[in-house]
């Protein structure tokens, strides 16, 4: 479902499923009222939907939420500046970058995998 | 028409990512822990994931148009840089401490969770954080 949507994208609007990219472009105040802005809203809008909409047609999944709201305003700092540095994230390089393998994408997706390993043992295994 | 499939483009990923148990943040910790109990379904997601779009890509590499003629806009820079890598480091520093990348994070925010609104706000806060200092101080444009 997950290429089924990023599929859908690409080859009906020609545009890469990049929902870090997507959502920093719409937060910025000077883009909400330029051409690009559409296409980004209704695919942000859908993907935030699928949360408001699943509930109708089958039960959620849990959701395990382990982290403090301290622990979860880092991460989100993190992932926020982390993903405008490294100019993705995991849809945009994980799963479409590495579809049209891209070496930038590769790199980057390495690279989070490897951090996210390494702060995962240190987390849950050094202390 | 285009708009629709746009929206419907969203919404299937998101339900993608619901069902994957991607917003689940303790399977991506579990997937992150490789020295404890891990749990590899997000690689096989991954995996599922890029089998389809790979050729989604392929039939775009060729004919260079959209199914309705239109041009295709993809990333053009193919240079290595020390901020991809970095940013991509700090990225997944973040996203093994919440369990929570992007994607994911509005999906739930979607289901009404107040953690991952707070997650999602921050994340906002660390955007814009990069856009107007990093890009400012290095003189950087994105």
């Amino acid at each position: 479902m997950l290429g089924l949507g990023a599929s859908l994208l690409l080859l009906f609007n020609g545009k890469i499923a990049g929902i870090s990219g997507i959502f920093a472009y719409l937060i910025k105040p000077k883009n909400i009222f330029s051409e690009g802005a559409a296409w980004r809203a209704l695919f942000l809008i859908g993907l935030i939907s699928a949360g408001t909409i699943y509930p109708f047609i089958a039960v959620l999944p849990p959701a395990s939420i382990a982290a403090s709201n301290t622990t979860l305003i880092m991460a989100g700092l993190l992932v926020g500046f982390g993903s405008r540095m490294g100019s993705g994230c995991t849809s945009g390089h994980g799963i479409c970058g590495l579809s049209r393998l891209s070496l930038r994408s590769l790199v980057a997706t390495v690279s989070f995998m490897m951090a996210g390993f390494v702060t995962t043992y240190l987390t849950l295994h050094a202390s | 028409m285009k708009n629709t499939i746009t929206f419907l483009a969203g919404l299937i990923f998101g339900l993608g990512l619901i069902v994957s148990g991607m917003t689940n943040p303790a399977n991506i910790i579990g997937f992150l822990d490789i020295a404890g109990n891990w749990n590899p379904s997000l690689a096989l997601v991954m995996v599922g994931g890029i089998s389809i779009t790979f050729f989604a890509f392929r039939y775009i590499a060729n004919k260079k148009l959209t199914l309705f003629d239109e041009p295709v806009h993809l990333p053009g820079t193919t240079q290595l840089s020390k901020e991809l890598v970095i940013g991509s480091l700090l990225f997944g520093v973040g996203w093994a401490l919440a369990g929570f990348c992007p994607g994911p994070a509005l999906v739930a925010l979607g289901t009404g969770s107040k953690q991952a609104g707070i997650f999602v706000l921050a994340m906002l806060v660390g955007m814009h954080g990069h856009d107007i200092f990093y890009t400012r101080l290095f003189n950087k444009a994105h």
